[in-house]
């Protein structure tokens, strides 16, 4: 075989372990589930009130694109944990002493957990369009937002595995996982608009990457209120492009670093 | 012809107190077709020689070849030759025993019919047919190794390595895993395992190279360590109060260091002239009127061997001094 086709060989030989292994814990995708569906409602109920969103829409359609981004970079915490649970148990020396592809390892959890991604992203979807979301685009565009939702937390798993590559117990990967992910998102307009910030915070709301995938998200799903005139930051005005530079960034800096971390961490 | 070999093989460690030298200078030899046994305490630099030799670590200086090539310079074609079977069994608990092995038989490129195929045999071999569709997290500590040491097993190994295969099993998993491995040895494949079982390396090794601190201190063997301890040893167990007299009495007719049991009431005394020397022992006991609870000759065991090199015993239990007091931050794992 070539070394190309052993590494595609050896991804898809991992993923079907780390999908296997989410298989055979319901629970744990119950929760993933119950969990996506639970900030859908909270959000959608509790702050649906609260929060004035532009243009006066509804805001279960405004918080759509914020929460669909929001779930799929939590999940990144899962591949922080899985990580970090296998490195401490010798699994990894079993797949470092084996003539296989080393970047496999990493794929191979990386496309198991889009994979658990897309089932969230499913339940939070029909739990949107039960409580009044609808898309007002082609299908093509639905499509599109879809797929950036992909991407863009295939580009953030691999932030998960390079934390949970380098923390040293799960323990601390529960929490390194997870924790910076909630300024993240919430300094953003997943949430609240961006024009509801003071005015130091709306730069950096702006230049977050999240901002940019929930304004291009809810472009493509057509949640965007006619007349709606986004704010004067580049990224903000050319969503879809930033949010795609956003995710081809990340990854060229986190690929390399997780294939590189998991070459060295059993070596500590 | 030679499947291991390590020349000179140094690790250094970072740690809180500076640096751990976790190997100093490891030289080894292993020919084709036998088994060595690196016997020596927690932290003695065991595993992170297997991991040296296993392409899982590069050393800091030295150099190793398996199989006749460097790990170093080509560790993917040393992996393609060696099984690594390790102290923790790196099985997949959600994964059941068959999909265990037939998932490594893939990541080996043996195809789905050969892995699957591989995967029966080694079931079927390793007793755990009736297991096989279960996932592993049901599986008894002893079936685990098993199910990790088939593992190490799928692509048909020349050369395989056993780091501390038995520790934590029950005794009746410990003798049948001795048996796997004897079989194994029979089929011609070359063993390099390590253990802190004095009983395991003198039943399962060719030669044994006893390491303690970074070091291989020294090597041969089982016979050979033991026959350079010289003579045998008169062991005696006395009444309470009596330890020493005991002592005093067998001072004057060890030719080496006694070794003294405070709890057991034991004192071992290397002899020359054997049942001459049990004799006077008995004498020189009821002469002082030391009650003697069980006296006996045997043969210096590697404990003895252990104990002379390094001055303290191989095995915690066996009391004496605290060993591997030295941090041991390769045999424990974050």
């Amino acid at each position: 075989m070539s070394d190309i086709a052993q590494s595609l060989s050896d991804t898809g030989t991992i993923t079907w372990r780390n999908i296997t292994r989410l298989r055979r814990q319901p629970d744990s995708i119950f929760f993933g589930i119950v969990q996506s569906v639970m900030f859908v409602l909270l959000f959608a109920f509790v702050f649906g009130g609260a929060i004035q969103v532009p243009g006066g829409e509804d805001y279960t359609e405004y918080l759509m694109g914020g929460i669909f981004v929001q779930t799929v970079a939590f999940t990144c915490a899962t591949t922080c944990i899985a990580m970090a649970d296998d490195l401490s148990r010798g699994v990894f020396d079993r797949f470092r002493s084996l003539p296989m592809s080393r970047s496999a390892v990493l794929a191979g959890r990386t496309f198991a957990d889009l994979a658990f991604a897309g089932v969230t992203t499913g339940a939070m979807a029909v739990t949107g369009l039960l409580v009044g979301w609808s898309t007002h685009s082609t299908a093509l565009e639905v499509l599109a937002g879809f797929a950036l939702l992909a991407l863009f937390a295939y580009a953030f798993l691999w932030i998960g595995a390079v934390i949970g590559l380098s923390v040293r117990s799960v323990e601390v990967a529960q929490t390194a996982g997870l924790i910076w992910l909630f300024p993240l998102t919430f300094m953003s307009n997943a949430f609240v608009p961006l024009e509801s910030m003071p005015s130091w915070l709306q730069p950096v709301a702006a230049w977050n990457p999240i901002s940019s995938v929930v304004a291009a998200v809810r472009d493509l799903f057509g949640n965007v209120p006619a007349g709606y005139a986004a704010p004067e930051y580049w990224p903000l005005q050319n969503p879809l492009l930033a949010s795609v530079l956003w995710c081809l960034v990340i990854l060229a800096l986190f690929v390399p670093m997780g294939v590189l971390r998991y070459r060295r961490a059993a070596s500590r | 012809m030679t499947a291991i070999s390590a020349e000179g093989l140094v690790k250094v460690f970072p740690s809180r107190s500076g640096e751990v030298r976790a190997l100093d200078g490891v030289d080894l030899e292993v020919p084709v077709g036998s088994v060595l046994g690196l016997l020596g305490p927690n932290g003695a630099g065991k595993t992170t020689t297997v991991r040296i030799l296993t392409t899982l670590l590069a050393p800091d200086a030295g150099h190793a070849r398996v199989n006749g090539v460097d790990v170093v310079a080509d560790p993917q074609s040393v992996r393609r030759s060696i099984g690594l079977s390790g102290q923790y069994a790196a099985v997949d608990e959600y994964l059941t025993g068959r999909e265990n092995l037939t998932m490594i038989g893939r990541l080996y490129h043996l195809g789905g019919t050969r892995a699957r195929a591989r995967a029966a045999e080694l079931l079927e071999q390793f007793d755990l047919t009736a297991a096989a569709d279960r996932p592993a997290k049901t599986y008894s500590g002893g079936m685990r190794r098993r199910l990790d040491l088939a593992g190490a097993l799928v692509a048909g190994p020349p050369i395989i390595f056993l780091d501390e295969p038995t520790t934590g099993l029950d005794p009746r998993s410990r003798l049948g895993l001795w048996d796997v491995i004897e079989d194994l040895v029979r089929e011609g494949t070359t063993v390099l395992l390590t253990t802190q079982y004095l009983d395991e390396a003198d039943k399962l090794a060719d030669s044994i190279a006893v390491v303690d601190r970074g070091r291989v201190i020294a090597r041969g063997t089982s016979d050979e360590l033991k026959a350079q301890m010289g003579g045998e040893r008169l062991a005696v167990t006395v009444g309470p109060g009596h330890l020493g007299a005991a002592r005093e009495a067998l001072a004057g007719l060890a030719n080496g260091e006694l070794d003294v049991d405070e709890h057991a009431r034991t004192v071992v005394a290397p002899v020359a002239g054997g049942s001459t020397a049990l004799l006077d022992a008995v004498r020189r006991f009821d002469e002082s009127g030391i009650e003697v609870l069980d006296i006996g000759l045997r043969r210096p065991t590697l404990d003895d061997v252990f104990l002379q090199l390094t001055g303290h015993h191989a095995e915690p239990t066996a009391g004496g001094p605290e060993v591997g007091t030295a941090p041991s931050a390769q045999e424990v794992r974050p």
